[in-house]
């Protein structure tokens, strides 16, 4: 069932490092986005890459079959639990969408901006 | 193989009957605001306390039921999650009541209120009533989405909005750590389930070191965020200050009980290798009651106080929970339990008596709108004084008993330096929860400008519920009768919190290789023990 020709062949040929490297920079580079982006937009563009990198991750195990000691390349049901999560995790991405720039959207309307530097009306 | 995959698992519904009731709630009290809209919110406020009481008897008859799953294995019922449900659906409730008049007078009583709470609940609900991380993934979600509109339902005012977007970044930004955990526990094990986790790492133990060791690294980042440990504390005052207060009191209690009710699953699924965060988590404890405690010394706003008192303990929640993982037979998620529970009464407490500092649209929550409040609401001050002497955890009270449980969890597994960490933070904490006591008595000029919202009935009720949750009553037997007896313990233990059947979970061994499976009704901790 799983041994669709492309996926196989992608399995066969590219190492799985090489798409868990990917995620892995992808992450980072999301992480390293949050922290030092200064408009919310951006921050939450930054937070999406790295949902997008897990995703990534997801999708690896699925079709590599796993890393670990009950690793079986092919095993559907090992496959499907990882695919499931990747449509968990985009549905709930777009539900935090939709909150994060409804937010957004209330501050911009507020006091014209957003820059995240000049949200200090919270302090002791 | 392929058949039994296809084939529909039978459904037990009456495990996840509290959740439904809840959720259908708040679709009801959505579709009455929808139908009269822009008038007052009563109907809307009693059916969703209607649905929480529902809730929770149908929660009560589970007390006593063996441990279960229905969903292929996607929700599981035990006496823990059974027992933190409850405590939720009452925190819930408790913060739902007071929150009516409160609203209308900061004049943010927008009926939608309550079905996203009960929709908050209900997510709450979820994560500690599953060992899937999926299910608890998403359950933290529906929780988190939730709160970050709550956090910001004052939509006029800056403060609030500034909470809402702070909650929401570094909660997305947590959430993105605990799945790309969750990612390589199912790069590990091929499975979401933390069972499967377990048994993986207890079958052979030191295989594939650096992807457990990141694997877990990552999802303590993502539950420390949740539950406010302390290198990732710095969400919890602003949002704690800029929210409702009624927003505060909910998720101080039920996001806090969540949290920790899923950290511990997840900290028990990775006993094999306890080597790994064990140490970590003692610096990080340590480290969340000191910096918490010393930073609320410092502050000049009560809720802010209040919040930084609030990482504190959940310092002492994990002084309970690592008494437990250390030693199973000394220390108890029964300790773990009363002292949430002891908790959400003592914090919901504070936050409906702060509630009342809001009078017509504008609500100081600073020392010194507290002053004479003794004058204006004797009830409301004299319940405050009695959350901050349990808070502090002064003898009589609850707070009290549920500190030197955990005090003597933690000596007895063998954690001193944390029970003495712990002892030093109660002196510590008197100083600013004495402050706030102080406050309310102050009789001097001052305190006759400050002006304070009319007693209601509902706070009343909230008030008059979380002080006899703070009585040492109720937990009086726990001392009497020595530490196993320990009534929640008890019913943990005669429930057999660790009995989860693992039938359902799809393992795929190598052909020819032998897998032990652990039999469904052997405890996991003693595929731990050895």
């Amino acid at each position: 069932m799983l041994e669709v020709l492309p996926i196989a062949s992608i399995t066969r040929d590219v190492p799985i490092t090489w798409f868990l490297g990917l995620g892995l920079a992808m992450f980072i580079l999301g992480g390293i986005g949050v922290v030092t982006r200064r408009n919310p937009v951006i921050v939450f563009m930054c937070i999406e890459l790295m949902l997008n990198a897990v995703n990534l991750t997801f999708l690896t195990f699925a079709a590599y079959g796993g890393s670990g000691i009950n690793a079986t390349p092919g095993g559907m049901a090992q496959a499907m639990n990882g695919q499931m999560m990747v449509i968990f995790v985009m549905a709930v991405a777009a539900a935090e969408v939709a909150v994060g720039l409804g937010i957004i959207m209330a501050i911009f309307r507020q006091k014209n901006d957003v820059d995240l530097d000049d949200m200090s009306t919270l302090r002791n | 193989m392929q058949s039994e995959l296809y084939t529909i698992p039978s459904i037990d519904w009456s495990l996840v009957m509290p959740f439904i009731v809840v959720v259908i709630t708040g679709v009801i009290g959505l579709l009455i605001e929808m139908f009269r809209p822009k008038q007052n919110n009563n109907a809307i406020v009693l059916v969703s306390l209607a649905g929480l009481a529902g809730a929770f008897a149908l929660l009560i008859p589970q007390l006593g039921v063996t441990t279960t799953t229905t969903f292929a294995g996607m929700v599981l019922r035990d006496q823990f999650g059974v027992l933190l449900q409850l405590i939720i659906v009452a925190g819930a409730f408790l913060s739902l009541i007071f929150s009516e008049p409160y609203m209308k007078q900061r004049r943010i009583a927008h009926g939608e209120f309550y079905p996203m709470a009960l929709w908050a609940t209900s997510g709450a609900m979820l994560m500690v009533s599953s060992d899937n991380l999926l299910m608890i993934f998403v359950g933290l979600e529906v929780l988190s989405i939730a709160l970050y509109c709550l956090a910001g339902l004052a939509r006029d005012e800056q403060r609030s909005e500034e909470a809402a977007l702070k909650y929401f970044l570094l909660g997305a930004f947590a959430s993105a750590f605990l799945l790309y955990g969750i990612a390589f526990v199912y790069g590990i094990t091929g499975s979401t389930s933390l069972a499967v986790f377990m048994e993986t790492l207890a079958r052979a133990p030191g295989i594939n070191d650096l992807t457990v060791l990141f694997a877990i690294t990552l999802l303590l980042v993502g539950f420390g965020f949740k539950t406010a440990l302390v290198p990732f504390h710095q969400w919890t005052p602003d949002v704690y200050q800029g929210a409702p207060t009624n927003v505060t009191a909910f998720m101080s209690a039920v996001s806090k009980v969540a949290a920790f009710g899923a950290f511990a699953r997840v900290l028990e699924a990775s006993l094999p290798v306890q080597e790994f965060w064990m140490p970590a988590l003692i610096v990080i404890t340590i480290l969340t009651m000191t910096v918490g405690n010393l930073a609320a010394l410092v502050q000049k706003d009560v809720k802010r106080a209040l919040g930084y008192s609030s990482i504190a303990h959940a310092g002492y929640v994990m002084v309970a929970l690592l008494a437990y993982l250390q030693d199973p037979a000394k220390g108890s998620l029964g300790t773990v339990i009363t002292y949430l529970a002891i908790y959400t009464f003592m914090t919901i407490g504070s936050f409906a008596v702060l509630s009342l500092t809001a009078v017509n649209k504008s609500e100081g929550t600073r020392y010194q709108d507290l002053y004479g409040l003794w004058n204006r609401a004797p009830l409301a001050a004299g319940c405050l004084v009695l959350f901050m002497v349990s808070l502090v955890g002064v003898p009589p009270t609850a707070g009290f008993l549920g500190k030197f449980q955990i005090f003597q969890d933690a000596m007895g597994a063998g954690l001193p330096l944390l029970a003495i960490a712990l002892a030093i933070n109660s002196f510590v904490s008197a100083y600013y929860y004495l402050q706030i006591v102080r406050a309310v008595f102050v009789d001097e000029e001052g305190a006759l400008r400050v002006q304070s919202a009319p007693m209601n009935a509902g706070l009343r009720f909230a008030l008059v519920i979380c002080a006899v949750g703070v009585m040492p009553i109720l937990f009086a037997p726990i001392l009497s009768q020595g530490k196993q007896t320990v009534t929640l313990s008890k019913m943990i233990e005669s429930g057999a919190f660790l009995q989860r059947p693992v039938a359902s979970v799809p393992l795929n061994p190598e052909p020819g290789e032998k897998v032990e499976q652990i039999t469904p009704s052997a405890p996991l901790s003693t595929v731990t023990g050895n």
